[in-house]
């Protein structure tokens, strides 16, 4: 079967990211190396009360949702890198022992004028703990190479 | 005075600079996103960056460090001086227009500066409060490669 190119994508299209479970040694090997703040090192010690127990740095869950979409379907795809991303929330801690799962919605395909062999598809994009709960969200444009424009 | 109160729209911060090395560059995108720009030299020249470059998360956590590590030295400097801690760091509840405006290529230095740009009490947290602040990264030539607005809450009482 071919790549998922640009024109593969649909508004309201939902497609399924790849599923990770979380150990509390990879929170704290990510932590020491980019976000070495005591709550997301050691169990013993809240971010001053709001929050409680060991959490997984915000970012390491960004790069973990990452690994899911490329696992999920952006390896299968022409994707030639993203532009940034417009919004995030972290609405609910990440633990050891987490399993995340979510999905990505199509919320709108536009070509590129500047670069007619490249379209951009912008998503919503939710990630889910084993309750069900969503942990984080965010909405961003990621680039396909289009068909038409495809030399390969 | 809380971290909420010891800060003012304007405070201008420079966290510090990280050079991003292949090896480095690679072993991130192993982990957590093995596209091929971002995982191998060769590949990288076929596509839209033309050579290996970091992923966006990547420079994003490098960002991440060099603030926690500039907050936790400016916490040292002031107990030195005997004078009040300044903010600490709490959890984050997003952020918003995060740009990566170009690519962070192998031996890119990048510079990173922040400027607080909002601070407001939080209405669903009783004292506390969630400060705004604008980061820029810069490349050793003096251009911007990363952007974002990040908010984090701080105790207000």
């Amino acid at each position: 079967m071919s790549k998922r190119h640009f024109e593969d994508f649909n508004v309201g299209d939902r497609l399924p990211l790849g599923s990770r479970r979380v150990t509390r040694a990879e929170i704290i090997a990510f932590a020491s190396e980019f976000d070495p703040q005591p709550f997301h090192l050691d169990e013993q010690t809240g971010p001053d009360g709001l929050v409680t127990g060991l959490l997984a740095s915000g970012w390491h869950v960004g790069a973990l949702f990452m690994n899911m979409l490329c696992t999920g379907f952006l390896l299968d795809s022409t994707s030639m890198g993203s532009p940034g991303i417009e919004m995030l929330k972290w609405q609910h801690p990440v633990r050891s022992d987490d399993t995340l799962t979510g999905f990505s919605t199509v919320l709108e395909t536009r070509t590129s004028k500047s670069r007619p062999d490249i379209g951009i598809v912008r998503f919503r994009h939710e990630v889910l703990n084993q309750a069900g709960e969503t942990v984080m969200w965010l909405e961003n444009p990621i680039m396909f190479r289009r068909r038409e424009g495809d030399s390969a | 005075m809380t971290g909420f109160n010891a800060v003012s729209i304007d405070d201008r911060f420079e966290f510090g600079a990280h050079r991003f090395t292949a090896e480095e560059i690679k072993r991130f995108a192993g982990l957590y996103d093995p596209q091929p720009f971002h995982t191998d030299e060769e590949a990288a020249r076929n596509t839209l960056f033309g050579a290996l470059c970091a992923s966006g998360w990547h420079t994003s956590a490098v960002m991440m460090r060099l603030m926690v590590d500039y907050f936790r030295r400016a916490a040292v400097d002031a107990q030195a001086r005997g004078e009040p801690a300044p903010p600490a760091l709490g959890p984050s509840p997003g952020f918003d227009n995060l740009r990566w405006m170009r690519p962070v290529f192998v031996g890119d230095e990048i510079s990173f500066t922040g400027r607080i740009t909002d601070k407001r009490l939080s209405q669903s947290r009783p004292g506390w409060g969630i400060v705004s602040m604008d980061v820029v990264g810069t490349n050793q030539k003096g251009e911007p490669v990363f952007s974002y607005t990040g908010h984090v809450f701080m105790r207000s009482e």
